[in-house]
């Protein structure tokens, strides 16, 4: 079970021109910011937004040809959506909720019961069956639209937003879970999220969308090490710099470079960890040393640390102990020197 | 804490008028049951000619609110949620009969449905029956006068209810049908009631294009209002009263049931 999506729909001012590719029993993870066009994709793949032109295969199987005029209705495609907010039909129970699918694909009432009792059972809410939407908590209403959209086994399995509207408390105990159900599932599967790191667990790939468009895709290990969107960095708590190198030197701009610990050339992205920045009163001493005068911006904790944003021509965070804020008497406004070790920067092409 | 302040009192120059509406609106009531006949209230309700009337506007505002909820609730959701050329003029002319003077719509349906009538001629030929003046032609003018009730309440539902539902019940495999059946009917399922319950108390109350179009035969279109004009008119104040009293107690009870359950939830 696999898709296949190419897409392209305008909505006012908004253009989605996406290419998604999702291999047979793996999960994407979709991330990105608000109003990136996540939902809008989701939409036009589960058959809910007809897009201006698309070519859409699932398992080979054509949903969507505006070349032909091929259009596959929603109520046939065989996809499962979950929602953010679940949208579990208030007026029925978990069971009732849970065996809609069946129901409306003309299983007898026993029959799709006792296939939706048994999903509830595997989600672990077999206990809450009996009970109307209003009286479950987020974790088990995320469960039964999981166990609602999973009842009806499709080859397709769109998520938007699943634990978005959890408690913190709950979310990582309903993740753990929702990643298990995910690995069992065998069809294939699209995630939206604009949380890195429900992203990171939940997906074999990610795929990151900015503004309609595909800006970096991979697996999550290449997307987190090498991010080339300033969204991504930010994202995934990296310092993101690009130059042109030559050699050992990256210049970024007129008197500004970055100095390597090894050989690169061309269009670059320069990357390091905000835990790698040293940051100092005045310019440091040694020739290895890349260093930055910049003012400090803002302060904010960041777990045990202090994350300082400092701006200038190469704007930079930096992680820094409460001790070395008070040390260096940081406060927004203050002139400070930054500099990173050549050994601690990761350069890849652009 | 009560709230006092230069906004919250009274200018003086209302008093009087505001007095003055007030007693508009009520001392007919108030003359009402004033003048209500209570020691004869069982024998007047009990009587051939007020029990028939009774029965007859029970029956006929039953079947009326039916047709209007069987024909008013596609209505609504294709004014509601289908979007064609003219929506907007179709909407309007639902709501005409709101604001026609009932009379002009018994003559309307005089024309329309009457001998000689656009339709009423073909039905003639068709089934060798006629409308006017029988019991049909009475659930034909509560239906016309009370459909718009239904319609816009049910309408109006329909654009409140998150049609998100309906999209994860489509993408479940549900049928149109279905999805109207199983998710859109019971959330709007409220308005719709609420809706019916309005649709009702106005076919009850249905007296001027009943009587154009369907007349005023005792038993088979003397309905409770027309009952009560009859009476009044043959000089029969007490029965007049009571078959009033009998309206002004349905009208409450549908305000209040209205009100505790429906409209200000909704």
């Amino acid at each position: 079970m696999s898709l296949a999506a190419e897409v392209t729909t305008r909505r006012g001012d908004f253009e989605l021109d996406v290419t998604l590719e999702v291999p047979a029993g793996s999960v994407v993870s979709l991330l990105g910011p608000n109003g990136a066009g996540k939902s809008t994709l989701l939409g036009v793949l589960a058959g809910l937004l007809q897009p201006d032109a698309a070519l859409i295969t699932m398992d080979g199987e054509v949903m969507v040809d505006t070349a032909t005029g091929t259009y596959v209705a929603a109520r046939h495609r065989r996809v499962g959506l979950v929602v953010q907010d679940y949208l579990l039909f208030p007026h029925l129970t978990a069971l009732e909720n849970a065996a809609f699918g069946l129901r409306s694909r003309g299983v007898p009432r026993r029959a799709a019961r006792s296939v939706a009792a048994t999903w509830l059972d595997r989600l672990g809410v077999g206990e809450v069956a009996v009970r109307r939407p209003r009286e479950l908590s987020g974790g088990q209403a995320q469960r039964v639209a999981l166990a609602r959209a999973l009842a009806v086994e499709p080859s397709l399995l769109l998520l938007d937003e699943p634990l978005a509207a959890l408690d913190v408390g709950t979310r990582p105990a309903v993740r753990a879970d929702l990643r298990r159900h995910l690995a069992e599932y065998e069809g294939c599967a699209v995630v939206v999220t604009h949380d890195p790191l429900e992203a990171l667990v939940l997906g074999d790939r990610l795929v990151v969308l900015e503004q309609g468009r595909i800006v970096q895709e991979g697996t999550p290990d290449q997307v987190t090490r090498h991010p080339t969107t300033d969204y991504v960095a930010r994202l995934v708590g990296l310092n993101l710099l690009r130059g042109t190198a030559e050699g050992r030197v990256v210049s970024m701009g007129p008197e500004t470079v970055v100095t390597l610990a090894h050989d690169a050339a061309g269009p670059v992205h320069v990357a390091f960890s905000p835990a790698a920045v040293t940051l100092s009163p005045h310019r440091p001493e040694g020739s290895a040393r890349n260093a930055w005068a910049g003012t400090v911006a803002d302060l904010e904790r960041h777990g045990d640390l202090v994350r300082v944003t400092v701006e200038g021509p190469v704007p930079v965070l930096a992680d820094v102990t409460p001790l070395a804020v008070a040390d260096l008497d940081l406060a927004p406004g203050v002139t400070v020197w930054a500099s990173v070790k050549a050994t601690e920067i990761t350069v890849y092409p652009a | 804490m009560t709230r006092r302040s230069a906004e919250s009192r009274v200018p003086a120059i209302f008093v009087v008028p505001a007095g003055l509406g007030l007693a508009i609106l009520l001392l007919p009531l108030a003359g009402l049951v004033a003048r209500a006949p209570w020691t004869r209230l069982g024998e007047i309700l009990a009587s051939d000619g007020v029990l028939t009337a009774l029965r007859l506007s029970l029956v006929t505002a039953s079947v009326a609110t039916v047709i209007c909820l069987v024909c008013g609730i596609p209505l609504a959701w294709i004014l509601a949620r289908s979007r064609f050329r003219g929506r907007s003029l179709l909407r309007g002319l639902v709501t005409v009969p709101l604001v026609l003077p009932p009379v002009i719509g018994g003559i309307a349906l005089l024309v329309a449905f009457g001998r000689g009538g656009i339709v009423g001629q073909w039905l003639e030929t068709a089934t060798g029956t006629t409308l006017p003046f029988t019991t049909a032609a009475v659930v034909l003018a509560q239906t016309f006068v009370a459909m718009p009730f239904l319609v816009i309440a049910v309408e109006g539902a329909l654009r409140g209810s998150d049609r998100r539902y309906e999209d994860v019940a489509a993408t479940l495999g549900a049928s149109s049908w279905t999805i109207f059946r199983r998710v859109t009917l019971p959330a709007v399922a409220p308005g719709v009631l609420a809706g019916a319950v309005l649709c009702w108390a106005r076919a009850l109350g249905e007296f001027g294009a009943t009587i154009t179009f369907a007349g005023s035969f005792p038993g088979v279109t003397r309905t409770l209002p027309i009952e009560a004009y009859t009476a009044i008119g043959a000089g029969d104040a007490e029965t007049a009263i009571v078959l009033s009293l009998v309206m002004i107690t349905v009208a409450v009870a549908v305000l209040a049931a209205l009100r505790d359950r429906w409209v200000v939830r909704g």
